[in-house]
């Protein structure tokens, strides 16, 4: 039983493999590229992210006059090897968005699932809550929790997750509701089922294909959102290296040393891009609605 | 005599029972709207019996199936299982109590989870009232798979890959896995051609047989009700209007209602002329039923008391023939 479904999912993966346009190949691989070099930051990092050479500051790229083959992507303005601290910022700012993507998916779920299965007083609570931060610009909401509690890696990883989990809880509430009113939960659970088998064994893996969908368009903006607050100076602390905190505190030397905060902008935005790409496409093939187009 | 004892002990005995909506805006303000879909209904299921529910589309006849299954909790009334008051159970008595009532769906495609097999359906019951070993389950729900008729090269299958008819096939499966005494089938071949449905009925029947069931079977079909069941309780906006045999009431309805529904019964008969009652007007609305007699409006022999006053469900005749009608009861209609 278990075989028969596993070839049937081996299919249909490669299925999407031979229907994957140009654009969301190069993503795919780009994303590919990146996991490797946050998983092996240790191995492929020249310097660590930490080590100064206040001799050394400020050299500009390889490509550049001054450059120098023992710094790629030049210093910065503590002499530290600029893509040494990239590669290790990929691996902080891949970490806290995945973690937060998960947690986010994890409380979207089942706040869904709660409002789905209570309804009333319990369903209007959570629904008043989904529009409180759907209504509130989370940046705003994330400078007053980081600036009123003292900023921890623990705590910034939390605020992280609790981004975007309305939109979890709502896409999960509308399908659990739509199961459980006419469809083959309501059946299982005349079989005398447990709400929890109910929701976890049934409900669950039918809505997974939108949560997982819901996940990778949700991943780019968490990286977004995580580097707007290192930037502002609320994120990722020193000595500790992010994407955004690197661009963050290399702004005072943008028109000297434009590298420093350049670089490290590109990789957002080929990261963020790649992602919602490959999330818009999945979406399209995951719809059932859409399936066969 | 036997009839009588069997009557003193139904298997089912639903009295009063009432379920009420709130609908409206919902939240904490805007007005809210009830709406009684299910009115003040009582009824017996004998045991080995067949009882049929017919009615129009919206009448309760499904909400009195899922008061009785806990699916909409009833708002009051009793619901007496062989002596046991469904009502009052806790929900982990309830869920032991599900082995021996079984619901069998409109819509089995709906009914079956898009992303299990047609054979894991089946055990699961099995799994969720931890009977028997793995193998034993796996042993049992191959063998009632191919009772009902469904071969074994298709046990490992999804239910998108079935037909109507295998689907339903697979849903009564599961329902009769457990073993129990009750099955509640709420319009199980509407959503099926008519070549299966008869397929289907025929499967029910002898599955009646082998299993020893009572059933309850809802449809709007009157045909299929008069060849399948031997009691009929004949539904209209939320209320009983006439139950009895079947016999009783197909050859001498006595409400106005009963009567148009079963001259509407097709005839097979070639040059054939129908005399047909044909009622005037749509069900009127649930939210906002009719003062008195809820089917005044459509009725040719309304008078100034059906306007006022809900007629009782009394008897008529001697073999427990039951209509609410001011009219057949010859009551003192105009004032």
């Amino acid at each position: 039983m278990n075989e028969h479904r596993n070839t049937a999912d081996r299919k249909t993966w490669r299925d999407y493999l031979t229907v994957m346009p140009p654009s969301i190949l190069i993503s795919a691989i780009w994303i590919v590229f990146i996991v490797a070099v946050a998983v092996l930051a240790d191995v492929i990092a020249p310097y660590d992210y930490k080590h100064m050479d206040l001799l050394d500051r400020l050299r500009p790229p390889i490509w550049m006059e001054n450059g120098v083959w023992s710094h790629l992507f030049g210093t910065d303005d503590l002499g530290r090897d600029v893509l040494s601290r990239i590669i290790f910022s990929i691996r902080i700012s891949l970490f806290v968005a995945l973690l937060g993507t998960f947690i986010g998916a994890v409380l979207g779920t089942t706040l869904g699932f709660a409002a789905a299965h209570f309804r009333g007083r319990v369903d209007d609570l959570i629904m008043i809550l989904i529009d409180f931060q759907a209504a509130l610009p989370f940046l705003i909401l994330a400078l007053a929790v980081l600036a009123f509690f003292e900023n921890s890696f623990l705590l910034f990883v939390l605020v992280m997750g609790i981004y975007g989990w309305e939109r979890y809880a709502r896409i999960v509430r509308g399908l659990a509701l739509s199961a459980s009113s006419t469809g083959y939960a309501v059946a299982v659970r005349v079989l005398g089922a447990s709400p929890a088998r109910v929701y976890l064994r049934h409900i669950l893996p039918n809505v997974a294909s939108a949560i997982i969908v819901n996940m990778t368009l949700n991943f780019p903006e968490t990286i977004l959102v995580e580097t707007s607050l290192s930037f502002l100076g609320l994120g990722i602390q020193p000595p500790l290296t992010s994407l955004g905190n690197m661009v963050g505190f290399g702004r005072d030397y943008l028109l000297t040393a434009w590298w420093i905060v350049v670089l490290p902008s590109i990789v957002i935005f080929i990261t963020s891009l790649a992602f919602s790409l490959l999330g818009d496409w999945l979406r399209d093939v995951l719809d059932p609605t859409l399936r066969g187009n | 005599m036997s009839d009588t004892q069997q009557s003193m002990n139904p298997l089912l005995s639903v009295s009063n029972l009432r379920l009420t909506f709130n609908t409206g805006y919902g939240g904490w303000l805007g007005n809210r709207r009830h709406v009684h879909a299910v009115d003040g209904v009582s009824f017996d299921v004998q045991r080995g019996g067949v009882l049929g529910i017919v009615g129009e589309s919206s009448c309760g006849k499904s909400s009195v199936a899922k008061s009785i299954l806990n699916i909409h909790p009833p708002t009051s009334g009793q619901i007496i299982f062989d002596g046991e008051d469904l009502v009052r159970l806790n929900t982990r008595a309830w869920r032991d109590m599900r082995r021996e009532i079984q619901y069998v769906f409109q819509d089995p495609l709906g009914a079956l989870d898009p992303r299990m097999t047609v054979l894991a359906q089946v055990i699961e019951p099995l799994i969720i009232h931890s009977i028997g070993s793995s193998d034993e389950q796996t042993k049992q729900a191959h063998e009632l798979l191919e009772a009902v008729g469904l071969l074994a090269e298709s046990h490992s299958k999804y239910p998108h890959e079935l037909s109507g008819g295998q689907r339903q096939r697979v849903v009564l499966a599961r329902a009769l896995i457990l073993k129990p005494r009750l099955l509640i089938c709420d319009e199980p071949v509407s959503a099926l051609d008519v070549s299966i449905q008869a397929q289907v009925i025929q499967l029910l029947e002898e599955l009646k047989t082998s299993f020893d069931l009572t059933i309850m079977f809802i449809s709007h079909d009157l045909s299929l009700v008069r060849y399948f069941c031997d009691t009929i309780v004949v539904m209209y906006l939320g209320r009983i209007v006439e139950s009895g045999s079947i016999e009783e009431v197909f050859t001498n309805p006595q409400h106005p209602y009963t009567q148009a529904l079963i001259s509407s019964i097709p005839v097979p008969e070639p040059g054939h002329k129908r005399d047909a009652i044909i009622l005037q007007g749509e069900p009127p609305s649930p939210f906002n039923p009719p003062t008195g007699c809820h089917f005044h409006p459509r009725c040719g022999w309304q008078k100034t008391l059906c306007r006022s006053v809900y007629p009782d469900l009394d008897a008529v005749g001697q073999d427990g023939q039951l209509v609410a009608c001011h009219v057949v009861h010859g009551r003192k209609l105009d004032p």
